[in-house]
C-alpha cells in the first residue's frame, strides 16, 4: 500500500486555496496512508481547515522565513517533509509556488516527478495519470516504477476535497536555513489595477482577441481605438476572462498598432496558456492549429471571423459566425447593456 | 563596470508548431509519425531564452553564450542554420533525441554534465537559461533538476523579465496565477532561468552573426557525443490524440443584430 503525502502551501492569509483542496480530494481517492505536509508562514488554520480528511499525520514547516514563494526555502521545506513523511505517492497541487520547486524536490529526494497532471487514478494495485505531450495535442496515461513519484496536479482538474473542520495537531518538522538559502527576497506582486485586471482565470467566459482587430477594415483603415473600446466593454459587461493570439500580441514587438492591455501574459496556444473555462469566444482569429492548442479545455466555443473557411470551420468550433466582429461585437454589447439595465 | 556573465542557454528543438502530430509506437516506446520527417524550430520558450542572453551578454561586455542542445544531430544542423542568425553563441551539441515522450531527469543529467564539461565555466558568473518549458514534453521540470545537479538553488520559472541593477543584484519578473508577476531580487549569478516570453521581439537575421556561430557550430556537431536518453521507468498505458472534432455549424448571411442575439443568448444561457 503506498503512503501518500499531500504537499500543499498556505496563501498570504494562512488559508489553502482550491487548487490544495483538489489536490487532497485527488489523493484521497487513491487511497493508502494520507499525510498531510503544510508549508507557510503560519499552517494552523489550514490544518484545522482539513482536520477532518483522515491523514494520518499533518506535517509541517512554518515560519516566517517561509512565506516567500522563493525556490531556495521552498524546496528544503518540500524537501524535509517529504523525508519526514516517507511517502512514496506526493501529490500536490500544480501551482506557480509548487511548480518552481517540486521536479528539484523529486530530484533531491531520488524520485521522479510529473507536472501537469490532470488525472490521477488507482485500479488493481497500479497508480496511473494523464499528462498531455506536445501542448496539448495528445494524451498520455502513464504508470511509473520510481518512487518517490510527486505529481503536481494542475487547477480545475478534480474535485475540491469537502469535509468538516475541526482541530488538527500539527508536528513541526526543523528546517535550518543556510544564509545562501536566502540570497533571494520576493519583494511583492506586479499586477494590473483592480479595475483594469483582464485575466480572470475563474471567469466562465474567455473572450479571445486575434490580429484582425489591429488590421486594416473594409474602409481601409484600422480601428484600433474602436477594437480596444469594444472588447474592453464587453469585458466590462461579462466579466470575461481576456486572452490573445500569438500574432496578435507580437505585434507590439513589431512597431505595428496594438491593443493597449493586450500582453504576453494573454497569449494563448502553442507559447501560452491552456486556461479552462466553460466558454471561449473567439475574435478575429483564424483558429490555426498552434493557437487552439490553448483552447483543449474551453469546453463550448464559438467563433466570429470573416474567413467561412479558417481552422474554426475544421471542427474546432461548435459555431462559427461568418461575420464582421467590429459590427457583431457593438451589437452584443448593446444588447448586453440593455439586459443588464432591464 | 557591469558584471561579465557566463550564460548557458538549455533547449532542444520540436516539430515545427504548424505540423499535425500523430502519435505512433515506437521500439523503445512512444513516439511521433514520421518524427525524422517533420520539420523542426528551436523550442519556443527556448528561443526566447536565447534572445535575452543574448541581449545580456551584449550589455555586459566580456560575457559569453552557449547554447547547449540535445538533439538528432542532422536535425540539430538543419535548424542551427536559422537560429545562428539570431544571436552570437557558441554551440554545445549532444547526440540524442528530441522526442517529448523521454524523461525531464534523464535529459537534465545530460545536460548538466555537458555545462560542467565547459572549459573555464565559472559558477560565479553562471546563469543558465532555458524555457520554463517545452513544447515537446511540457513539464517544466528539465530546468529545475539541471539547477540541483550543479548546485544551483536560486531558481525562477516563467520569467518575463530580468533586470541587472547597479550592485549587480538581479529583478526577476515571474508569471504567477491570474495575470500577475512576482517580482523577486537576487544577490547575483549563479542563477537558474525558465524563460516565459520574455519582452524582447525576435532580432533580425543578421548573416555575419551567422558565418561567425557556424565557425563553432559545425566542430560542435561533429564532436557531439551520443546520448542515452528515454524513459526508464515509466509505463505509457496509453498515448491517444484527443477525438476532440466538433461538428462546426457555420453561420453565415446573417445581420449582426441577429449573431449578437444568439452570442448573448449563449453567454447568458438564456
Amino acid at each position: 500500500m503506498e503512503t501518500i503525502l499531500v504537499l500543499a502551501h498556505t496563501e498570504t492569509d494562512g488559508s489553502l486555496a482550491k487548487p490544495a483542496l483538489e489536490a487532497l480530494g485527488a489523493a484521497k481517492s487513491l487511497g493508502g496512508t494520507l499525510i498531510i505536509g503544510l508549508v507557510g508562514e503560519n499552517v494552523q488554520a489550514a490544518a484545522h481547515r482539513i482536520a477532518g480528511c483522515g491523514a494520518a499525520k499533518f506535517l509541517a514547516v512554518s515560519g516566517a522565513d517561509f512565506t516567500q514563494a522563493r525556490y531556495a526555502t521552498d524546496a528544503a521545506a518540500a524537501e524535509a517533509i517529504a523525508k519526514t513523511a516517507g511517502a512514496s505517492i506526493i501529490v500536490a497541487p500544480a501551482t506557480s509556488r509548487w511548480n518552481r520547486v517540486l521536479s528539484g524536490v523529486a530530484h533531491r529526494l531520488g524520485g521522479r516527478a510529473d507536472t501537469h497532471v490532470t488525472a490521477i487514478s488507482a485500479a488493481a494495485g497500479a497508480i496511473s495519470i494523464n499528462r498531455w505531450y506536445y501542448r496539448q495535442r495528445m494524451e498520455a496515461v502513464i504508470q511509473r516504477a520510481q518512487r518517490p513519484w510527486v505529481i503536481a496536479l494542475d487547477p480545475g482538474c478534480c474535485e475540491a476535497w469537502q469535509g468538516d473542520a475541526g482541530t488538527a495537531t500539527v508536528e513541526n518538522v526543523a528546517v535550518a536555513l543556510a544564509e545562501a538559502q536566502k540570497r533571494t527576497t520576493v519583494t511583492g506582486v506586479k499586477a494590473p489595477a483592480a479595475d483594469q485586471q483582464t485575466i480572470r482565470p475563474d471567469a466562465p467566459l474567455l473572450l479571445v482577441a486575434g490580429a484582425g482587430w489591429t488590421k486594416k477594415q473594409a474602409d481601409g483603415q484600422t480601428h484600433v481605438p474602436e477594437a480596444e473600446k469594444l472588447i474592453l466593454g464587453f469585458l466590462k459587461l461579462t466579466q470575461a476572462s481576456l486572452g490573445g493570439s500569438k500574432s496578435l500580441v507580437d505585434l507590439g514587438g513589431e512597431g505595428q498598432a496594438v491593443l493597449s492591455f493586450m500582453t504576453h501574459l494573454h497569449q494563448i496556444g502553442q507559447t501560452g496558456s491552456t486556461p479552462r473555462h466553460q466558454k471561449g469566444l473567439s475574435t478575429c482569429c483564424h483558429g490555426e492549429e498552434p493557437h487552439t492548442v490553448g483552447w483543449r479545455f474551453v469546453n463550448e466555443r464559438r467563433a466570429i471571423s470573416l474567413d467561412p473557411n479558417c481552422g474554426w470551420a475544421r471542427g474546432k468550433a461548435d459555431v462559427l459566425y461568418v461575420a464582421d466582429a467590429f459590427a457583431v461585437m457593438a451589437k452584443v454589447n448593446e444588447q448586453l447593456a440593455a439586459k443588464k439595465s432591464a | 563596470m557591469s558584471t561579465p556573465y557566463q550564460i548557458v542557454v538549455c533547449g532542444s528543438i520540436v516539430p515545427d508548431p504548424l505540423q499535425t502530430l500523430e502519435p505512433a509506437a515506437g521500439p523503445a516506446g512512444p513516439a511521433l509519425k514520421n518524427e525524422m520527417m517533420l520539420p523542426a524550430v528551436l523550442d519556443p520558450w527556448a528561443w526566447h531564452a536565447l534572445f535575452e542572453a543574448a541581449h545580456l551578454a551584449k550589455g555586459a561586455p566580456g560575457s559569453k553564450v552557449w547554447l547547449v542542445s540535445i538533439a538528432p544531430k542532422a536535425k540539430l544542423q538543419q535548424v542551427m542554420m536559422i537560429v545562428a542568425q539570431k544571436a552570437p553563441f557558441e554551440l554545445v551539441a549532444v547526440d540524442g533525441p528530441s522526442s517529448g515522450f523521454t524523461e525531464a531527469a534523464e535529459a537534465a543529467a545530460i545536460l548538466a554534465d555537458a555545462i560542467k564539461a565547459i572549459p573555464g565555466l565559472d559558477m560565479k558568473k553562471l546563469l543558465v537559461f532555458g524555457g520554463w518549458e517545452s513544447a515537446s514534453r511540457g513539464a517544466g521540470a528539465t530546468m529545475q533538476i539541471v539547477g540541483e545537479r550543479l548546485g544551483v538553488t536560486d531558481q525562477f520559472q516563467g520569467v518575463d523579465k530580468l533586470t541587472v541593477a547597479g550592485d549587480g543584484s538581479m529583478e526577476i519578473l515571474e508569471r504567477i496565477e491570474g495575470g500577475k508577476h512576482q517580482v523577486s531580487k537576487c544577490a547575483g549569478p549563479p542563477a537558474v532561468f525558465g524563460w516565459a516570453t520574455g519582452n524582447l521581439p525576435e532580432p533580425p537575421n543578421n548573416p555575419q552573426t551567422g558565418m561567425m556561430n557556424m565557425r563553432t557550430i559545425m566542430p560542435s556537431l561533429q564532436r557531439a557525443k551520443p546520448a542515452k536518453l528515454g524513459a526508464e521507468g515509466v509505463k505509457f498505458v496509453s498515448v491517444t490524440q484527443p477525438s476532440q472534432r466538433r461538428d462546426t455549424q457555420i453561420v453565415k448571411d446573417t445581420p449582426p443584430d441577429e449573431v449578437a442575439k444568439q452570442i448573448v443568448a449563449w453567454i447568458t444561457g438564456g
